[in-house]
């Protein structure tokens, strides 16, 4: 009985992995958003010299849960002039995106399970980098949508300014990151962490990580570039008529959208799991500089002031690109020479 | 214009330098309900009547605090001291010595008025309660000197009373 049963899994077997490898990722995904959650909290309140969170539970580790167990009780409020169906399916594009990403990026060295070689990534795609900017760009629509969808004049206005920042700097993220594709000569992901085996690019490309990583910034609408929900002027942008869980589903998919863009910075720069001499596990390595990275997000949050949309647009435009084209331009010459 | 970015950049760098610092300071935030801030020395907040080094009450119920009052809150009776079993070190002690924390305007002229540093005001603050009558302050209630809360802060920013 049993040994028929594994007979007729046994071809199976990368599906059965796969999609245990996709559950886990996924999950963990979801998880990690309350803990970046109170991190983030947490953090801020240290920099601004106050103590964050702390009631709910030690070190007010409980307030993410109890923030989670509000938000689904609450009440969803559509307003009657929306568009039922766009403004249901918006922020399901935000979090569907944002997790589908996560989809290519590796976090170690393949492991041996049971006589299984098992790769710590859901899916080895040769076109790597370019899935993780055509699927982080459909992540747009879900803000446009959302923003079109409310029938709100400031959600219309977040949704615009959104679409306009982000097409802006992804044109800066792919430039910059085409200087490592260049160097590298491959867009898998894993082939670039192997070819930074010896020394991070980031030694040999400080601009090029610079401008990534500033693009990567706005990119997943962080401040001091988070203008699509810049409360002062939009009241919260595209997300002004959304309520309860689906509110929460923008936040989710903006803190995963945070973790990928730092698990790229560290694939790309920082040489991925290569821990250079450090004795610690490929994964330790990784997650080590993903959460470094994660608190530079937080860090930059809370020292920088939003900055004005003319300059914004100034900014990517004049100075972002014109750089990264340069920085392209300089690491094309030296690849061929 | 090179100059102009690197200055901008710089102001930038000394910005995350600053919140970096930030960091590793002491919170300013009290938790206040477990936590009770350390009142400046000279802070007026609740009154006291003093006791001397014999255990006997320095007021001498002389009314000079009475008559200084500006809002009239302070009740004293004096009455003489029996030789025997004298309260205060005068010829004369406060019988009755009422204060009306509600009418009080915390100035601390009856401090500066009295002659004998009987009357003072101390750092203890929380004097909010649900019951009108409780804020007439008796004698009673003045003689006691309850000491205030000491707490130190570790430096993860939570704070432990000692």
């Amino acid at each position: 009985m049993l040994d028929d049963v594994i007979d007729f899994l046994e071809p199976y077997t990368y599906l059965i992995i796969g999609s245990v490898k996709a559950l886990i990722i996924a999950g963990a995904l979801l998880g990690i958003v309350p803990a970046l959650v109170w991190l983030e909290r947490r953090l801020m309140g240290r920099f601004q010299v106050r103590l964050g969170p702390n009631r709910v539970g030690p070190f007010g580790l409980g307030q993410p849960i109890s923030d989670s167990i509000k938000l689904l009780f609450k009440e969803s409020i559509i307003q009657s002039s929306a568009d039922k169906f766009l403004f249901h399916l918006a922020p399901a594009i935000v979090v569907f995106t944002a997790i589908v990403t996560f989809a290519v990026i590796p976090f170690g060295e393949p492991i041996t399970v049971f006589g299984q070689e098992i790769g710590l990534w859901a899916a080895n795609v040769d076109i790597g980098l370019l899935f993780v900017f055509a699927i982080s760009g459909m992540g747009v629509y879900g803000m446009v949508l959302a923003g079109i969808s409310s029938n709100n004049k400031y959600s219309l206005m977040g949704g615009l300014r959104s679409s306009a920042q982000m097409i802006s700097y992804e044109l800066t993220l792919g430039l910059a990151a085409l200087s490592i594709i260049v160097l590298t000569g491959s867009l898998n992901l894993i082939d670039m962490v192997n070819s930074q085996n010896s020394y991070p690019n980031i030694l040999i490309q400080p601009l090029a990580f610079l401008l990534f990583f500033i693009a990567g910034v706005a990119e997943t609408n962080r401040a001091p570039f988070d203008l699509p929900e810049a409360e002062q002027e939009l009241v919260a942008g595209f997300h002004t008529e959304y309520t309860g869980m689906k509110f929460a589903m923008f936040f989710m998919g903006e803190y995963i959208n945070m973790v990928t863009m730092s698990a790229l910075v560290t694939l790309l720069f920082l040489g991925g799991w290569n821990a250079y001499g450090i004795p610690v596990w490929p994964i330790i390595a990784f997650s080590g500089k993903v959460f470094f990275l994660l608190f530079v997000f937080i860090w930059l949050r809370s020292t920088f002031p939003r900055i004005r949309y003319d300059r914004l647009m100034t900014f990517g435009w004049k100075v972002l690109v014109p750089l990264s084209l340069l920085n392209l331009l300089i690491t094309s010459v030296f690849v061929v020479l | 214009m090179i100059a102009q970015t690197f200055d901008g950049v710089k102001n930038l760098i000394i910005g995350l330098g600053v919140t970096f610092k930030n960091l590793f300071t002491t919170p300013v935030t009290i938790s206040y309900p477990e936590v009770k801030r350390i009142m400046p020395e000279r802070y007026r907040g609740r009154h006291f009547l003093n006791r001397d080094e014999n255990g006997l009450e320095k007021c001498i119920g002389c009314s000079l605090c009475s008559i200084n009052c500006p809002v009239g809150c302070i009740h004293v009776v004096s009455a003489e001291n029996d030789p025997e079993r004298p309260v205060s070190p005068g010829e004369r002690y406060a019988e009755i010595y009422e204060i009306n924390l509600l009418r009080c305007i915390y100035c601390g002229y009856c401090e500066e008025a009295c002659p004998v540093d009987a009357v003072v005001l101390r750092e203890h603050y929380e004097l909010a309660d649900y019951d009108r009558d409780t804020y007439i302050a008796t004698k009673g209630d003045l003689l006691v000197y309850p000491e205030p809360n000491k707490f130190k802060v570790n430096i993860l920013g939570n704070t432990t009373r000692i």
